[in-house]
């Protein structure tokens, strides 16, 4: 591995493949990224070696795997610079880390509290609102999309109120591509009183992230959208905040002391992680974020900067084709949405998929922004730090050809 | 391929695509997985299935198996026209169509149940 795009291709074994009789363009790395042999390596590595249960195994292979597991929370901690190890908890994924805060914060809500959500979620970080507010007899509330796609922080303003408890909003919206103006949400819910739950899942793999510095109370992200395995991802919480949590959910591990009819909780972040963890997951992850920190996140984003201006300005040009989202990619992430007209998202996505071009299509689990848009869905490539320019232009060519394809 | 001759024939010009003037049922829905809508609307005569038409948002796949199973349907008896299965438009779409998609098939099938069961569309 030495640099981003062509430079670290070699390191990704799956991009060999041939795809219906083409060389594979993996554009579809918001919705999973491929893995390094780094991460796959670690991953056997640690099955070959080191397996067995983490903490109460007193045996050499249970004190290698604890180490690994725990080395992992220390690996993530440094990534997305978070101040304490125990602001890590390990969770199967983003959906898991927001369901996760909303048991833990759901069950403080009185009936009339109130949670903002935006019109640009996933359904990974409304549903969980939803119900919980359902639950609690909770209002949820939408700052709406406007414009190329931002938030309409004026609506905002007017939505946050004393009984706001907590905001819950992406990083990076992962149809539009929009960066957040996090900090600016964080100061002002914080004013107001308000928690704030970021969705990372499309931030954490693009992103340098300055936890500490940027002030959200919780961030979420996945281990397999930012090269890692599946089954693993991040709930990183405020220690303050996390103090003041009863746990999500019971089990082993996650007490001091057990009594038959009561029990002490653990210490952070344990508390939170009840059950024998994803330990392998945990390994990839360290493994995916120790090369991304090779790389360097900063190339990193300079990198999918240029793919995604690059994407746009090749498919802005084609007559038919709708892009969605800003259109500077300075403030956009790794995502360009699009449609061409006449051709339904699906179709167009198994016609790219016949030159070997993988991009996603449909509603992107963001069925409210698409009803905002008036639209059934869209295609959406995105990528990733083995992308480079020339899938780019395989990609806007193949688009050209999409309307007589069909 | 994913696409035969005929899909992208009745994708190009359907031959039931529309609405009815005062239907006597009709039903419409979505499929979850693209958000794709579709909706048939029935006229009923003499316990047969007299007319219909689709329409909706849908992808190329969806119209063209909602052609097909009108083509099919119309003027059978009720029971005949809600008892048609995947496979019966599977065999008329000429196509190899991936697990994936199968659900793009199947919706107007639903659909069309729906409308001849009397069922309420959900909001």
């Amino acid at each position: 591995m030495s640099s981003v795009g062509e430079g670290c291709r070699a390191d990704f074994p799956i991009l060999q493949r041939v795809v219906n009789g083409s060389r594979l363009d993996y554009l579809d790395s918001a919705a999973s990224s491929q893995k390094p042999r780094q991460v796959i390596e670690a991953v056997s590595g640690y099955y070959e070696r080191s397996h067995a249960n983490v903490h109460r195994s007193i045996h050499t292979l249970g004190e290698e795997a604890t180490e690994l597991y725990e080395g992992g929370r220390d690996a993530v901690r440094a990534f997305v610079g978070a101040r304490f190890r125990e602001e890590i908890i390990f969770t199967r994924g983003t959906t898991e880390a927001i369901n996760l805060v909303a048991q833990c914060v759901g069950r403080t809500l009185q009936s009339g509290d109130e949670i903002i959500v935006t019109e640009m979620e996933h359904h990974s970080n409304l549903i969980p609102w939803q119900m919980v507010c359902r639950d609690r007899g909770a209002i949820l509330k939408a700052v709406p999309v406007i414009g190329e796609g931002f938030l309409d922080m004026e609506a905002f303003g007017r939505l946050l109120s004393p009984r706001t408890r907590l905001v819950a909003v992406a990083h990076v919206s992962n149809v539009l591509g929009t960066i957040n103006p996090v900090s600016e949400l964080v100061r002002r819910s914080h004013e107001a009183g308000a928690l704030v739950l970021l969705d990372g899942a499309q931030g954490a793999p693009h992103l340098a992230l300055d936890l500490a510095a940027m002030g959200a109370d919780f961030y979420a992200f996945s281990g397999h959208k930012m090269l890692g395995p599946t089954g693993i991802g991040v709930l990183y919480g405020r220690r303050e905040v996390l103090e003041q949590l009863e746990p999500a959910w019971g089990g082993g591990e996650m007490i001091k002391e057990v009594w038959i009819d009561h029990a002490q909780w653990n210490d952070l972040p344990w508390r939170f992680e009840p059950g024998t963890p994803p330990i392998a997951g945990v390994v990839g992850l360290r493994a995916a974020v120790e090369y991304l920190g090779k790389l360097g996140m900063e190339r990193v984003a300079a990198h999918e900067r240029d793919l995604t201006g690059r994407c746009l300005d090749t498919l802005q040009r084609i007559p038919g084709v709708t892009v969605y989202g800003p259109r500077n990619p300075e403030i956009k992430g790794a995502v360009v949405a699009f449609n061409v007209e006449g051709i339904h998202p699906h179709d167009g996505a198994a016609l790219l998929d016949e030159r070997g071009i993988a991009v996603r299509a449909g509603h992107h689990c963001a069925q409210p922004l698409m009803k905002r848009l008036g639209i059934a869905g869209t295609l959406r490539a995105s990528f990733s730090v083995y992308n480079t320019p020339a899938e780019v232009e395989r990609l806007a060519e193949a688009v050209k050809g999409l309307r007589d394809a069909l | 391929m994913v696409y035969s001759d005929l899909i992208r024939e009745r994708f190009r010009h359907p031959r039931y695509q529309g609405s009815l003037e005062r239907p006597d049922a009709a039903f419409e829905d979505v499929n979850p997985l693209c958000g794709d809508r579709i909706r048939i609307e029935c006229r009923i005569a003499d316990g047969r299935l007299a007319d219909a038409r689709h329409r909706g948002d849908s992808c190329a796949i969806c119209v063209a198996s909602a052609d097909v199973l009108l083509e099919r349907a119309i003027g059978e008896p009720l029971d005949l026209a809600s008892r048609l299965t995947t496979g019966d438009l599977l065999e008329r779409l000429e196509a190899d169509v991936r697990a994936s998609r199968i659900r793009c098939v199947t919706l107007p099938l639903s659909v069309l149940q729906g409308a001849l069961n009397g069922k309420e569309v959900a909001r």
